[in-house]
């Protein structure tokens, strides 16, 4: 053994720490979008892929801009984003109240818990019929339904949240005789913060998806009437317009998220 | 204002783990308890300090808190229990809020107590700034701002290195000398019981019964590290407390 090690050369102990550390890397998801669109121009323009599976991007384009320029954009945004934010407020709201009480309390805990998991897994766009006839088949089913759709995520990630506030803050604040309204607002909401910031991310989505389901079954204008009427005409340039502007609904709320989440939990990092 | 443990005994469950503790905690003294791991030192302080119901025996309080005091028992943790998402400033403020001090009244309360405990450049840090010493410090702070007529002090050093943990008991005892404060502390360092400690109560090992009170009559600006009568009661202790914390070892093993 020893012989053996005088004679070998030293060699350098492998790096094997690296990995599993995710850095912000600024411009690479704008670099995937640009490449795959890219290379659905390319391909549809040179007749490798067919003009029936896939529009042009440049059409699609001009299919937008004909919408921005004769106005039929904001007909049919502004409707779609009043129904999102009207509906995703109440269903947020709703779910962060019920799930803080979950968290706090044995028998809202007890009493909802199944129920919450009871209604989660329902396909909230299977009980629209239901809410047509509840609220009519005006903007309220369509509020009902959004809220409805985004209470469920909501609440289950309130209720871990707050199950996850560390309670030795908790006990401290006990200690030092605070009420329990202070511990609530002062301890367990900010402690909670992080996880329902996260769960309301999902909520958000969900309630899109839910949005152009609603729209999709009686509305005159809104995006997902938009993208119904297209799609029953197989205009796939107006249908990928319609998809296009969901998309950047998405990334939008994620954005803003993800700047409260900047702003509210700058302690953390 | 005096505290006075009452024939205190606790049990969880089936498990009995602590065994008619009497004692008091005289108003200027720091009382040190000590004993092997599991003997349920922290759980007396909890009771002490009422998180806690004892399922036989009572805590009193003998005369009423200074004039003054917001919070009469209050605790120092282990842990530091810092609020990540407010400042040094902010974690002052917040034991102060619901007793209705804010603005000047509060920002001269806080201003004294990070001067006392040297933080008051740190004022607008927040905790993840701060090293595990400091973050105690401001705890302290925190616990000395609610005017305590007892400070309930569970392992307050037990998280820090040993350096941290001379330099912050020097604190203490400064802290002390200025203004003798009263105090329930728990731990399970020998050195620092016979450094802070004017009485030492040995606990036995589960169920915890006292053991021995040990009392230390040289002032506390005296004791420093390495005297030699200090080393001495220290041993006393370590002789007292080895065959226990050995079995105490060997009786978690089997539960």
């Amino acid at each position: 053994m020893s012989d053996a090690t005088i004679k070998t050369q030293p060699i350098e102990v492998r790096f094997r720490g690296g990995g599993f550390a995710p850095k912000a890397q600024r411009w690479v998801g704008l670099a995937v979008f640009v490449v795959l669109i890219a290379i659905m121009e390319i391909g549809t323009r040179t007749g490798w892929i067919s003009a029936l599976t896939l529009p042009k991007p440049s059409d699609v384009l001009a299919t937008f801009k004909e919408l921005w320029d004769s106005g039929l954009l904001f007909k049919h945004l502004l409707p779609s984003l009043s129904r999102l934010a009207v509906g995703a407020a109440i269903g947020a709201s709703v779910g962060i109240c019920v799930g803080v009480m979950i968290g706090l309390f044995s028998y809202v805990r007890a009493g909802l818990v199944p129920l919450v998991a009871a209604i989660f897994p329902i396909p909230k766009i299977a009980l629209l019929p239901l809410f047509v006839i509840w609220f009519g088949i005006d903007e309220a089913s369509k509020y009902a339904l959004i809220a409805f759709g985004t209470f469920t995520p909501t609440v289950v990630a309130t209720y871990g949240a707050v199950d996850n506030v560390d309670r030795s803050l908790i006990r401290m604040g006990q200690s030092f005789g605070l009420s329990w309204f202070s511990i609530v607002r002062k301890i367990v909401l900010p402690g909670a913060m992080p996880g329902i910031l996260s769960g309301l991310r999902i909520s958000l989505a969900i309630a899109i998806i839910l949005l152009v389901a609603a729209e999709m079954l009686g509305a005159e204008y809104g995006i997902g009437a938009y993208i119904l009427e297209a799609g029953s005409l197989y205009d796939l340039e107006r249908l990928f317009a319609g998809v296009v502007i969901l998309s950047l609904l998405g990334v939008i709320l994620s954005t803003v998220i993800g700047f409260i989440e900047r702003r509210l939990l700058g302690w953390r990092e | 204002m005096d505290i006075r443990l009452d024939a205190i005994s606790h049990s969880y469950g089936g498990t009995e783990v602590l065994r008619d503790i009497s004692l008091d905690i005289p108003t200027g003294k720091i009382v040190c308890f000590v004993g092997p791991s599991g003997c349920g030192k922290s759980t007396l302080l909890r009771l002490i300090g009422g998180l806690e119901r004892p399922t036989k025996g009572r805590v009193l309080q003998l005369g009423t808190p200074p004039k003054g005091c917001l919070n009469p028992l209050t605790y120092v943790f282990q842990d530091f229990a810092l609020l990540p998402w407010r400042t040094v400033h902010g974690n002052i403020s917040l034991v102060l809020e619901d007793h209705g001090i804010k603005g000047a009244a509060a920002d001269a309360i806080i201003a004294d107590v990070l001067a006392r405990t040297k933080l008051t450049d740190f004022s607008n840090a927040l905790p993840r700034q701060l090293s595990g010493g400091m973050k105690q410090r401001v705890a302290i702070a925190r616990a000395l701002a609610v005017k305590p007529a007892v400070m309930l002090m569970d392992e307050p050093l037990s998280a820090l290195d040993s350096q941290t943990r001379e330099l912050l008991m020097d604190d203490l005892v400064a802290l002390w000398t200025r203004q003798p404060f009263t105090a329930a502390y728990v731990t399970h360092n020998l050195a620092e019981a016979v450094r802070l400690g004017h009485r030492i109560a040995v606990l036995s090992r589960r169920p915890g019964e006292i053991h021995e009170v040990v009392e230390i009559d040289m002032p506390l600006e005296e004791r420093s590290h390495g005297n030699p009568e200090l080393e001495q009661i220290q041993k006393h202790l370590w002789d007292m407390m080895r065959d226990e914390a050995r079995a105490a070892d060997e009786e978690l093993l089997n539960v």
